[in-house]
């Protein structure tokens, strides 16, 4: 008897009108939506760095105008910020796994879950509008008075555009929360979840504390920008250092709604790749609460020089310092789980491991940072620049597409070609060292961020920087290539072509429309029951 | 490879605690790494080689590597906040001169009259300190070879202080971005042996800040009320700098140079005990320098009278 003939359509085959897509309720092609959506901003945002690699190759402005280079690094920070980083992970991995991970059919809302992806839709159409008339030249940051009272730009469009897309980040967060408490399979208990289902548990928790900060601080903004309203301007009797505090009271919470995720990421990965439960299950899952909630306390370091008290430089110094323990805990455990393991080298265990190298680069210059009297003189300058771009891009762009890469088979049903994708990988590692680790030299001797035009004697630095910039912008591309190949030719991948353990590899791939086609369980053994060899 | 120099006292101090976080950090990334190498080589797929048995010591291994990063941590920690309580309290011998920011310059005004656009001398082994405010946006004064970086707001004073120890001629950058020529604000410090700047005080004096301050003093009319035989019933203002005010609301403040600046823009935020808040806010009508040399007449007020207290 053939059972495949019985076996419900796979969610990619039900349906093929275009109306099938933007009116599904599918948390898998709502995933699908997110990642083309997010992709298209990835590559915008990444010809606006390119750009700014170009005009930094010299320290002459000769490439474009002052006012053309201070645009064109705004709308590199919000489009990779709230366009790509923030939504990444939780809104295309997320939305496909989560559900299968804890064996439901869906997520808790699925109207809610394409809601979001229309409102993330229609604040990046604000963005670009934006971008078409003109662009903004006040930092992703719109540190006021400057935003308010000051830039002649399109501040309030990007304002619109950003406190549209916080309404995605909020409402899915709602989601998810919803879904992991209610919608666990029979025996999915707690610490069972996969440390993935933890990470997006934690950073939902964040995204729905922290955003509505987020769209209060830009209403102000508007306020006072429309209204001439004295909140943060003190010709208005206002306070720019308010301004400051309500920005990073969620910004600081967002570098976590980031880098959280993709630390569940690379769990997964790194244990599915060395066959063996993770070290330390229960400190992982600590360690990432433990990162959601001090998450919260640390706001003021990125105000250490801004005329903030010396005794708030010094309870936010320890408190960030604090913060910093649980990430090292979990650096420690991924490489304790290595021990005894079975440790195959595919593409995704390169982009695991080069997950861990740049992110322990990242948080250790951070450590830098955290220390109030060191920060006086490297905050503001490129040592800055590159720390949060080796845990941004470093960190959550490399365990995005490590990800992407180890559940293509389950998204699509297709194999694509290792040996192009771990070259990819090897490329994107060197690219991105070359890129920034320059940076912090150039931050360390004191080139001061944000400048179109800078003294000579950073010329050779930013020369290794522009150049791996390159080789980074090429091994981003690549990608499109073999996976668009791997949706024709590539190999049927079958359910868990990984011989990895999680209910998500229990079910076809690619998975039905509900996809299970009876209610998985779950025992004892936990997430990761890898049998020993 | 490091090109920039250690000219201030700060400097050395830090330069070790930053190569001290070097060195532990690549203790850290090199620990790991080769952790990582000899695990990837030893347990490889297609290995034979043990791999059966379980940690039983979990949760004593966790407990080491939460608690001993954390005892590190709290150590850099102390040491960082040693240096930064230094750096945040200047001496009191310390020679100040205050700075405007605007898009997109630098003003600097020494106490002596002496003004300067975009270059700022000072002596090697006297203490400085700046005392900023900005006239429209968030700049900052960012001195790498002196390891010392301050924001300067509009609205409010900020400082920041250094002992310069090597003459020379060092960049200053505007740190915290300002609009399209934010890259442009940039200025030079100059430093000199003492007696090359009592030279270049004494060429470049003009009527001495305090002095346009009192000129300032007459021509906005403050004399007309607050002169002690004026008929309006507002504050002596005679030794006022650095005594504590009771304020109606029954706060108490030190009349420091925020205060003071704070006192001209906006009198009613912190109105003196025992006065009616009936003083006009000059905040529109006066610019953030004039107020500095207003500011500057008015901690000599009295001095001659009431030598009682010192000049920070």
């Amino acid at each position: 008897m053939n059972l495949a003939e019985h076996a419900p359509p796979s969610y990619l085959a039900d349906g093929v009108t275009l109306r099938s897509w933007l009116f599904t309720h599918d948390h898998k092609r709502i995933a699908i939506l997110y990642a083309l959506a997010i992709t298209f901003f990835f590559f915008l945002g990444g010809v606006a760095a390119a750009l700014m690699r170009l005009e930094l190759a010299t320290p002459a402005g000769d490439v474009m105008s002052a006012e053309t280079y201070n645009k064109t690094f705004t709308f590199h920070g919000v489009v990779m910020v709230w366009f790509f980083l923030i939504p990444s992970i939780p809104n295309t991995l997320g939305n496909f796994l989560l559900p299968l991970m804890i064996g439901a059919r869906d997520v808790a809302f699925p109207r809610l879950n394409l809601f979001s992806w229309y409102l993330y839709m229609a604040g990046g159409l604000f963005t670009i509008a934006c971008l078409l008339l003109g662009g903004v030249d006040t930092g992703w940051t719109f540190y006021t008075p400057f935003s308010t009272m000051f830039s002649n730009s399109h501040v309030l469009l990007t304002v619109v555009g950003v406190f549209i897309v916080g309404f995605s980040s909020i409402l899915t967060g709602l989601n998810f929360i919803v879904t992991i408490h209610t919608m666990r399979t029979e025996g999915m208990t707690w610490f069972r979840l996969p440390l993935f289902v933890w990470s997006m548990y934690g950073v939902s928790l964040v995204m729905m504390l922290a955003t509505p900060v987020l769209a209060m601080t830009l209403a102000l903004i508007a306020a006072e920008r429309l209204f001439g309203v004295g909140i943060f301007d003190p010709a208005l009797g206002g306070d720019p250092l308010l301004f400051q505090h309500f920005f990073w009271f969620y910004s600081h919470p967002a570098v976590y709604i980031m880098v959280l995720p993709s630390m569940g990421v690379v769990s997964e990965l790194i244990t599915a790749s060395v066959r063996r439960r993770i070290f330390g299950y229960r400190f992982m899952v600590y360690s990432i609460i433990g990162i959601a909630v001090v998450g919260f306390l640390v706001w003021g370091h990125h105000m250490f020089v801004a005329g903030q008290s010396m005794y708030a430089g010094i309870v936010f110094s320890i408190l960030s310092f604090v913060v910093a323990v649980p990430s090292a805990v979990k650096v420690f455990n991924w490489t304790a789980t290595l021990y005894k393991g079975d440790i195959a080298f595919g593409a995704p265990m390169i982009y695991a491991l080069g997950f861990v190298g740049l992110f322990m680069l990242g948080g250790l210059t951070g450590l830098f940072l955290a220390a109030v009297a060191l920060d006086v003189n490297l905050t503001d300058t490129y040592f800055v620049v590159a720390h949060f771009h080796y845990i941004m891009v470093g960190g959550a762009v490399m365990a995005y597409l490590g990800g992407i890469h180890f559940w293509w088979p389950k998204i699509t049903g297709r194999i694509y070609s290792e040996a192009w994708a771990r070259f990819a990988a090897i490329l994107m590692f060197l690219g991105f060292n070359l890129t920034f680790f320059p940076q912090f030299l150039a931050g360390a001797e004191g080139m001061p961020r944000r400048y179109h035009e800078y003294p000579a004697e950073f010329g050779l630095l930013n020369v290794l920087s522009s150049a791996g910039s390159v080789l980074l912008a090429s091994a981003y591309l690549l990608p499109i290539g073999y996976f668009l190949w791997s949706l024709r030719h590539g190999e049927r991948a079958g359910p868990d072509p990984w011989g990895a353990k999680g209910l998500e590899w229990e079910t076809d791939s690619p998975p039905p429309t509900h996809n299970f086609t009876r209610p998985p369980q779950v025992d004892e053994n936990g997430p990761y029951a890898y049998a020993p060899p | 490879m490091s090109f920039l120099p250690r000219a201030s006292t700060f400097a050395g101090h830090l330069d070790a605690m930053f190569y001290t976080m070097v060195g532990l950090s690549a203790v850290v990334v090199l620990g790991v790494f080769i952790t990582m190498l000899v695990f990837a080589v030893r347990f490889r797929r297609g290995r034979h080689v043990d791999r059966s048995g379980e940690s039983h010591r979990e949760m004593g291994i966790e407990l080491a590597w939460t608690l001993v990063p954390f005892a590190l941590f709290v150590g850099i920690f102390a040491w960082s906040i040693v240096l930064w309580v230094d750096m945040r309290t200047p001496p009191s011998d310390a020679a100040t001169v205050y700075v405007v920011g605007k898009q997109w310059m630098w003003e600097f005004e020494h106490p002596g009259g002496q003004r300067e656009i975009d270059t700022l001398h000072v002596a090697s082994g006297q203490p400085v300190r700046l005392v900023m405010t900005s006239q429209d946006v968030i700049h900052d004064v960012f001195v790498p070879a002196f390891r010392v970086k301050q924001d300067v707001l509009p609205g409010r004073y900020t400082d920041l202080w250094f002992i310069p120890t090597r003459t020379g001629t060092y960049d200053l950058f505007c740190a915290e971005f300002c609009g399209t020529d934010h890259s442009r604000m940039r200025g030079t410090v100059v430093v000199e042996t003492p007696a090359d700047h009592a030279r270049w005080l004494a060429t470049h004096a003009s009527a001495s800040l305090a002095a346009r301050g009192k000129l300032l003093f007459t021509r906005f009319g403050c004399a007309g009320c607050h002169d002690p035989v004026s008929a309006v019933h507002a504050p002596r203002l005679d030794g006022l700098y650095g005594s504590t005010v009771p304020l109606a609301d029954g706060r108490q403040v030190v009349a420091d140079e925020r205060y003071l600046h704070d006192a001209i823009v906006l009198p009613a935020s912190e109105v003196a005990a025992g006065y009616e808040p009936v003083m006009p806010s000059y905040k529109d009508r006066i610019g953030e320098s004039d107020i500095l040399a207003l500011v500057a007449y008015l901690k000599i007020r009295g001095q001659d009278r009431e030598t009682s207290h010192e000049p920070r």
